[in-house]
């Protein structure tokens, strides 16, 4: 009979011994070796039914499927721009899959998103050389014009966005700013200078505490505490930003 | 020429320091301490100190070192002009160094599994600001805390120790005023992967017997074992200080 060498949620090291015998499963992070499951990463531990694996709480970000990315134009070729993904590999946005208009042959590209510029797109294939193709239909997908970018610990993406969206949502509401927040860890903010402030800080605080229990509660906390005084903001203009970002959280 | 080998008696030998044969010298490591890079470590053995810092996996060029295969990775040992007990020397790569930095790759790579990234590279870069023999172990050492502070996929912590015959006594951890004592004295740093005894760096400087050597590689992998220890536990408070700081 198998048996649980660790706690669930408890910290653990690559090589450290997960479980004992054969009834427990080897998931993502963790691998076999003879009868024990051992860890491969440093992580959170996660057991769910007999299957174990580790939640990294480090690492750079890996490209998936459908994930939703801000990246930086680095490149603009005859067909399309090259995107800055902040990860070991570029990806390329096609002229085609960037807007609805007509774009005429041999068209002067950087006249709709230039050199520098910073946009939000969606992951539609990533090859297993790593060869990444990226599209901006879709809902809030577009050209990022204003605002500032901040950089954070990609694995705390889905934190920062929290349950269908909650988390993310309770800062907008409170700071009036709007953010979208890439699966590659790079978050766009805009709003007035205070509330963009305030919006960084919240975010920076669910980056450090996110595998402390109790999250939601102190990062309202701190909002109320911080945006005392400011005017309320009316949500305006939101629907197409991070609403449909509940859905990418795990 | 003749040789003549001094051999004292295990008994009345004893280590200039004081240490007893298989006792290591004061460990310390920590985790995460270089802010701007992936994956960061120190770890202190007596008076070597070794900074690792983990860049990666990123992008690799000359495009020509790349392998569509898998990940490569690529280490970097350097020694600080003035950490040495002697003169300041000459600042940059040796070819001391460069050697360093071939076993310390090939010490590491057999637990790293790079294969999710093709094309790409994980840079390690190993800094001792200060050194009294032992530092490729400690660079080790360091490099893997390191590389698993990045988040990077690997079987087990590579821990490091030299062990060493110095005039027919077995010691591990020599130091630098070890290293030098006149007679048959060798120096044998060793790289062990933990969970399966594996040995993945076996360098040697002087002369040892072969029984020798084999009971002094035993007494290196059980230092290794403690090793491990110390760099678990490094990589762990890193996660708990935050805990600690959060409860006030």
């Amino acid at each position: 009979m198998g048996e649980l060498l660790v706690k669930e949620k408890e910290i653990v090291v690559p090589g450290e011994e997960l479980a004992k015998g054969m009834s427990y499963l080897p998931g993502q992070g963790c691998y076999r070796k003879d009868d024990e499951v051992l860890s491969s990463k440093l992580g959170l531990v996660n057991v769910d039914g007999r299957a174990i694996k580790i939640i990294p709480l480090t690492g750079t970000y890996n490209p998936k499927r459908n994930d939703v990315i801000i990246g930086n134009v680095i490149d603009v070729s005859l067909y399309g721009w090259r995107i800055h993904t902040n990860s070991a590999y570029s990806a390329m946005l096609s002229a085609k899959d960037a807007t609805n208009e007509f774009i005429e042959k041999g068209a002067d590209l950087t006249q709709y998103i230039n050199l520098g510029e910073y946009v939000a797109a969606k992951i539609i294939k990533v090859t297993s050389q790593k060869l990444i193709d990226l599209t901006m239909k879709g809902p809030g997908l577009r050209k990022l014009a204003g605002g500032r970018i901040i950089h954070v610990n990609n694995n705390k993406v889905p934190r920062i966005i929290g349950k269908q969206g909650s988390m993310i949502s309770m800062i907008k509401d409170a700071t009036g700013a709007r953010i979208i927040v890439g699966q590659n860890g790079v978050a766009w903010i805009q709003g007035d200078p205070e509330g963009e402030l305030i919006a960084i800080n919240a975010i920076r605080m669910i980056e450090e505490q996110s595998h402390i229990s109790g999250l939601t509660d102190r990062v309202k906390e701190y909002l109320d505490k911080a945006c005392k005084g400011r005017p309320k903001r009316a949500r305006e203009e939101r629907e197409d930003d991070n609403n449909h970002q509940g859905e990418q959280n795990e | 020429m003749i040789i003549t080998i001094k051999v004292s008696k295990m008994s009345d030998f004893k280590r200039p320091d004081g240490r007893k044969n298989d006792e290591l010298r004061p460990m310390e490591a920590k985790a995460g301490i270089i802010k701007r890079a992936d994956g960061s470590a120190m770890f202190k053995v007596g008076n070597t100190v070794a900074y690792a810092a983990v860049y990666g996996p990123r992008e690799l060029y000359p495009k020509f070192l790349q392998n569509p295969g898998h990940g490569i990775l690529r280490c970097n040992y350097n020694m600080m002009p003035f950490s040495g007990s002697g003169e300041r020397i000459r600042p940059g790569g040796n070819r001391r160094s460069k050697e360093i930095s071939m076993v310390t790759e090939k010490a590491l790579s057999p637990v790293l599994d790079l294969s999710e990234y093709p094309n790409a590279v994980v840079d390690v870069y190993i800094e001792l600001p200060q050194t009294d023999a032992g530092s490729r172990c400690a660079g080790i050492c360091a490099a893997s805390i390191a590389l698993a502070d990045a988040g990077l996929p690997m079987k087990d912590l590579v821990a490091a120790i030299s062990v060493g015959n110095l005039n027919g006594n077995l010691v591990v951890d020599l130091d630098k005023e070890e290293e030098d004592i006149e007679g048959e004295v060798a120096d044998i740093p060793i790289a062990v992967v933990p969970s399966t005894g594996e040995i993945t760096l076996l360098q040697m400087d002087g002369i040892v017997l072969k029984d020798e050597l084999k009971k002094a590689l035993e007494m290196g992998i059980k230092s290794c074992r403690k090793i491990t220890e110390i760099q678990r536990k490094a990589l762990k408070d890193k996660y708990k200080v935050d805990a600690k700081s959060e409860g006030e």
